[in-house]
């Protein structure tokens, strides 16, 4: 539980951080909340020689809306995500996924972007990001670009994040308004990552469902967004045939591990059993 | 005075001692809750270094090669001891409390992953971190044997070639080099002979799964040698100091009176700190050699994988019984897994510890009960996790067999049970495997916990949810789990129980001083118990002195009394009773004082709360606090001055505290998940100390049972590698999942104890588990099921739905 030595940086801008991060190589990570990356280190999975903390970067922060997008700079914690209130009147499903990662203590230091970036299948809100079709904006010595959430995880561990870049915001272009929205999580307590997890949005219109868009968590080694069963329940009824159809095109994409959550047939199982919950909850709460 | 003033002027006085049944605050958490506490890790001593261990990746493996050259070149290294190190001074290996050796660092073979192997000094812990990386050894690693019913296979692997050759142990002869011992109990004729004879048998193989203790704070130490005086002292985090203190020096060499072993405040024990470790011999070598302080600290991991495990019994349990269900024999055969060295703590003479208290709270003539240790490539210990020694292993096998019977015999588990307790009249009972249980009123307590929760309804609720859910209108099940335990607490008296020779006294060291405020000292130790606030409420009955004046000391070796320590809900029996015959001795010479200041015979004079007054003159009296002060300026003559007495407790018998608990499941077929909706607790702990203490500790230890139950464990994978020894994957509830307790009680008391009191801080635990085990068992009766294992977690929940073909 004692981490191996490193440097500590700390930038002021944007360009800095990036310039440094590209200079000092592959020993050098991006620091943001730290509670991915700082356990890694006390575990020594991680052992970084170079940490370069975000935390004193400017305009890094905060939520704003640009035309029909919200854009959540990459350091909001997840604390206030969920108590944001643009958020929660346009993207609710944001703040149901944030309450639901780890603790209090862990959302008033973990940000967004390091949930993003990490690259962890546990984590929540890359599937969410994919749901929600978000794109993530980067910076780098280089310049910017924009990465769509579908397209950006490779693997465990494995992103479209290249060294000397740093997500600098997340762009969202809200759902309409009475969108049915749901994060089902599947986890064993508090603190703990999903045995699986999907988030569904979904729009209704004369009481069928008119789009949909559904994605799992930690059910493979990335997110993975369930184009299938989206498409299963766009246009649909949304009835228990539907949902079987559905969770069974979800199941079919997932590929988990075996560990502690339990056996793959089982967290595979999850995942459409999630699914049919967040359709269900999402249904609910959409107005027609 | 009217008789009514008098009472309320009585009852007034009586208050202010804040004595035996009040719900005093707890003193301790004054500085508990403002971080005030002061734990090993707190110590910071001039010159101190750090000590941290290489440990082994493998669960069996010859060592070939270690090269510590690259860790010691590290800047700020100071030392790498090696089992070479230590074999010249003999200390390679350390005489366990269950009369095995344990390898203080591995000599040529390990025998479990992250055992230790190397133990790297270095002048902070950052260093000491590094260092431990570049240690380099060489494995080969070898056959692992992780499954316990495959130990004693003719070709299994030798595990123990350190005693390959000694067949004859300290629990008798040995069958096989990874046998451990053979431990039976019981008529085995007259109980084969009723199993013959019965109308209606039952056979089950009862699992309780290894899981740990998982203190908050993990075990740790600072040993510190004064070369010129020739002194050791040696903090750390022991639930028993001066068990330590006679260990280290009969391991060491060193005289015991140069020896000082101080346990600060601890944040829980749970029987995880009973026991002498690796990390205590190295760092008081380590300390030694140096000549400078050296701390150990374990992490969460190593404190998961290394330190005392608990349970992994594999108990396969019978019972005879007749057509209408009276219980006539029982019959159990354990495989106990104690991993790689025979670190079990409990009584030396109890190798499965009181695992014969499994005939549990029925009346069953005939029983015998067999164990056989083996020996596994699994990390050591088999503690008493919040329980007497293997208490709770022995309360789940006769707890979730009593259902696994009633389900064959179609009767209502309360009903079987009322059928079977032993009847109060019955006690002092003798237990068809050797116990005197004290004292109990079974039918009793199982009445008011039905009436209770409406067990009646409850049961007619769960019918209409199955019928609901077999016509397909609901996918929950609703389980009820009862459960009745009898402990066995308070060891022990000395004609059985002893450790290493030592008899289990325990005592108590009484001082008022000349202004009537006390201290006193015992032989045990608290670690979150609140011992600080009931041994003075104790005192503050007896003495009729306020409890806020009382101060209770504990856990250093140099100004405590001898005693045995505070594990198996032994304080209250023992260090407990200690403390009542103390006090009364004082209480004896206060009396003699008073008749000298009253001018009166000693006859004459009767005691009132906090004071002795003459008979028929209430308005002459001398108050406790008037006595302290003549008993330092004013004394009869010829009677020694001053006002202290010492008790060494030895128990006539244990105590034998029980209760009746029933818990209302809810488990969502789909997914696993259990929820409980309800947990009712009545417990008998015999006389009250302190109401809210008792409520604190059945809060306490049922959540510790909900976790077992239905989730936590220590489990390992075919190769021996450990999984899930962190807190990401041990479950470890937080409030967030802690069902919400009722807590209840009735009070009869223990005849033999001096204040009637049994001990509480475990019965929770040991009653918890098989309630919520036969919650999720009844659930899933309807279904035919059969016998579901612990855990309960929710894939192997889903795995039942999964064979009962649930899923559509
Ligand atoms: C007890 C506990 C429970 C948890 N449970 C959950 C859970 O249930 N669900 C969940 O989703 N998470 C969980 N987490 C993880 C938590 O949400 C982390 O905060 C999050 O994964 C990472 O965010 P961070 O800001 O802490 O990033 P850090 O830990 O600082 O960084 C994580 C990684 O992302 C990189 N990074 C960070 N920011 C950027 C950026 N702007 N640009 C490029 N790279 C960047 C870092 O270099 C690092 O590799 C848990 C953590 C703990 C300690």
């Amino acid at each position: 539980m004692i981490p191996g030595a490193f440097d500590y940086h700390r930038p002021t801008s944007v360009n800095e951080a990036a310039l440094l991060l590209r200079q000092l190589g592959e020993d050098a990570r991006p620091l943001a909340g730290g509670h991915s990356l700082i356990a890694l280190m006390k575990l020594r999975l991680a052992m970084p020689e170079h940490l370069v903390d975000l935390s004193g970067v400017d305009g890094l922060k905060g939520v704003r809306r640009e035309g029909d997008d919200l854009v959540i700079g990459a350091m909001t914690t997840q604390h206030d995500i969920i108590h944001d209130a643009m958020l929660a009147e346009s993207l609710p499903i944001l703040r149901e996924t944030a309450n639901q990662i780890a603790d209090p203590q862990v959302r008033y230091r973990g940000t967004i972007g390091g949930n993003v970036a990490n690259g962890d299948p546990g984590n929540d809100m890359p599937a969410v990001m994919q749901c929600l079709d978000a794109r993530f904006r980067i910076a780098s010595p280089d310049g910017e670009r924009e990465i769509s959430a579908r397209d950006f995880y490779h693997g465990a561990f494995d992103t479209e994040l290249h060294r000397g870049d740093i997500v600098t915001e997340i762009r969202i272009k809200a759902p309409p308004r009475g969108h049915g929205y749901a994060y089902e999580k599947m986890k064993r307590k508090t603190g703990d990552y999903a045995t699986a997890a999907a988030a569904v949005i979904l729009t209704l219109e004369g009481g069928r469902c008119a789009r949909a868009s559904v994605a799992l968590t930690n059910v493979a080694d990335t997110p993975l967004w369930a184009e299938e069963a989206s498409k299963i329940l766009a246009g649909s009824d949304l009835g228990k045939e539907t949902l079987d159809r559905a969770a069974a095109a979800a199941e079919a994409i997932t590929n988990p591990a075996s560990d502690l959550h339990g056996p793959a047939e089982f967290r595979a199982k999850m995942a459409g059993v999630m699914l049919r919950r967040a359709v269900m909850r999402a249904q609910a709460r959409a107005k027609a | 005075m009217s008789v009514q003033t008098v009472e309320s002027e009585r009852a007034a006085r009586a208050e202010k001692l804040e004595g035996l049944g009040c719900k005093r605050k707890r003193v301790e958490d004054i500085r508990f809750t403002q971080g005030r506490g002061n734990y090993v890790d707190d110590l910071k001593l001039p010159a101190m270094v750090f000590g941290d261990f290489v440990r082994s990746p493998h669960a069996h493996a010859r060592i070939l090669r270690i090269d510590a050259s690259r860790a010691k070149a590290l800047p700020g290294v100071l030392a790498v001891l090696t089992a070479a190190d230590l074999k010249p001074l003999g200390l390679h290996y350390m005489p366990t409390l269950a009369g095995d050796v344990q390898a203080v660092l591995a000599e040529d073979k390990v025998l479990f992953q992250n055992q230790e192997v190397a133990f790297v000094i270095a002048e902070d812990r950052y260093v000491a971190a590094d260092a431990a990386e570049l240690v380099e050894v060489d494995y080969e690693p070898l056959a692992c044997i992780v499954d316990p019913f495959k130990s004693l296979d003719p070709d299994a692997p030798v595990l123990r070639e350190d005693i390959k050759d000694k067949m004859e142990a300290a629990h008798g002869p040995r069958k096989h080099p990874n046998h451990i011992f053979e431990w039976s109990v019981g008529d085995k004729q007259a109980t084969d002979e009723a199993f013959e004879k019965a109308e209606v048998t039952i056979k089950e193989l009862i699992v309780d799964h290894r899981t740990h203790p998982a203190p908050l704070e993990t075990c740790q130490c600072v040993a510190s040698m004064d070369k010129i005086k020739g002194e050791l002292t040696l903090w750390g985090t022991f639930q028993a100091p001066h068990v330590i203190r006679t260990v280290v020096s009969l391991i060491s060499g060193l005289p015991e009176h140069k020896i000082h072993v101080i346990a600060p405040d601890i944040g829980g024990g749970f029987g995880n700190k009973v026991g002498a470790y690796s990390g205590y011999v190295c760092s008081v070598v380590g300390s030694i050699v140096l000549g400078r302080p050296v701390k150990w600290v374990e992490d969460r991991m190593e404190n998961l994988s290394t330190t005392s495990f608990a349970r992994d019994y594999h108990m396969t349990t019978e019972l005879a019984a007749t057509g209408d269900g009276r219980l006539t024999a029982m019959r159990v055969h354990v495989i106990a897994d104690h991993g790689a060295f025979d670190a079990c703590a409990a009584p030396t003479k109890f190798p499965a510890g009181f695992f014969n208290i499994c005939t549990g709270s029925y009346d069953i003539p005939t029983a015998f009960c067999s164990v056989d240790g083996v020996y596994t490539n699994k990390a050591t210990g088999g503690v008493a996790y919040r329980c007497s020694f293997r208490v709770t292993e022995a309360a789940f096998a006769i707890e979730r067999a009593m259902d696994v019977l009633a389900q064959k015999l179609a009767m209502d588990p309360v009903e079987l049970r009322m059928k079977n307790f032993i009847r109060p009249e019955q006690f002092p009972y003798q237990s068809a495997l050797g116990w005197e249980y004290d004292s109990g009123d079974y039918h009793t307590a199982m009445r008011k916990a039905a009436a209770a929760v409406g067990y009646e309804k409850l049961r007619a609720e769960q019918k209409e949810k199955r019928d609901a859910f077999l016509r397909g209108e609901t996918r929950e099940i609703m389980g009820i789990g009862v459960s009745f335990f009898t402990e066995i607490v308070g060891a022990g008296p000395s004609k059985n129980c002893d450790i290493l020779g030592i008899a289990m006294f325990d005592s108590a060291e009484i001082r008022v001083h000349p202004t009537g405020a006390v201290i006193a000292r015992m032989g045990t130790k608290s670690q979150g118990q609140g011992h600080e606030t009931t041994y003075a409420q104790i005192i503050a009955t007896e003495l009729g002195i306020p409890a806020d004046n009382i101060m209770i000391e504990e856990g250093d070796t140099d100004t405590a009394p001898y005693g045995l320590g505070t594990y198996g809900s032994r304080s209250t029996p023992t260090a407990g009773a200690a403390t009542a015959v103390a006090a009364r001795k004082i209480r004896q010479k206060a009396q003699m004082i008073a008749a000298h200041m009253l001018e009166v015979h000693e006859g004459d004079l009767e005691w009132d709360i906090d004071r002795f007054r003459v008979k028929g003159l209430p308005e002459k009296f001398k108050t406790m606090k008037d006595i302290a002060w003549a008993a330092y300026h004013d004394l009869p003559p010829n009677m020694e001055p001053g006002l202290e007495a010492v008790n060494y407790y030895d128990p006539p018998n244990m105590t034998f505290p029980f209760g009746a608990y029933i818990c209302v499941m809810d488990i969502d077929v789909d997914t696993g998940v259990a929820k409980v909706r309800r947990f009712y607790a009545l417990d008998d702990c015999g006389t009250r100390i302190n109401p809210m203490i008792i409520e604190g500790q059945i809060h306490g230890g049922l959540t510790e049972a909900f976790a077992c139950a239905m989730g936590q464990e220590i489990r390992y994978d075919e190769h021996g590698n450990v999984l899930g020894a962190s807190f990401m994957d041990f479950f470890l509830p937080t409030a967030v999942e802690t069902p919400v307790w009722e807590t209840d009680y009735t009070v009869t008391p223990s005849p033999h104890h001096p204040i009637g009191a049994k001990g509480v801080g475990e019965s929770p635990h040991v009653g918890g588990a098989p309630c919520f085990s036969n919650a999720v068992n009844d659930a899933y009766a309807f279904l035919n099921a059969g016998h579901i294992q612990m855990p309960h977690d929710a894939w192997r929940l889903w795995q039942v739905g999964e064979r009962l073909g649930l899923h559509h």
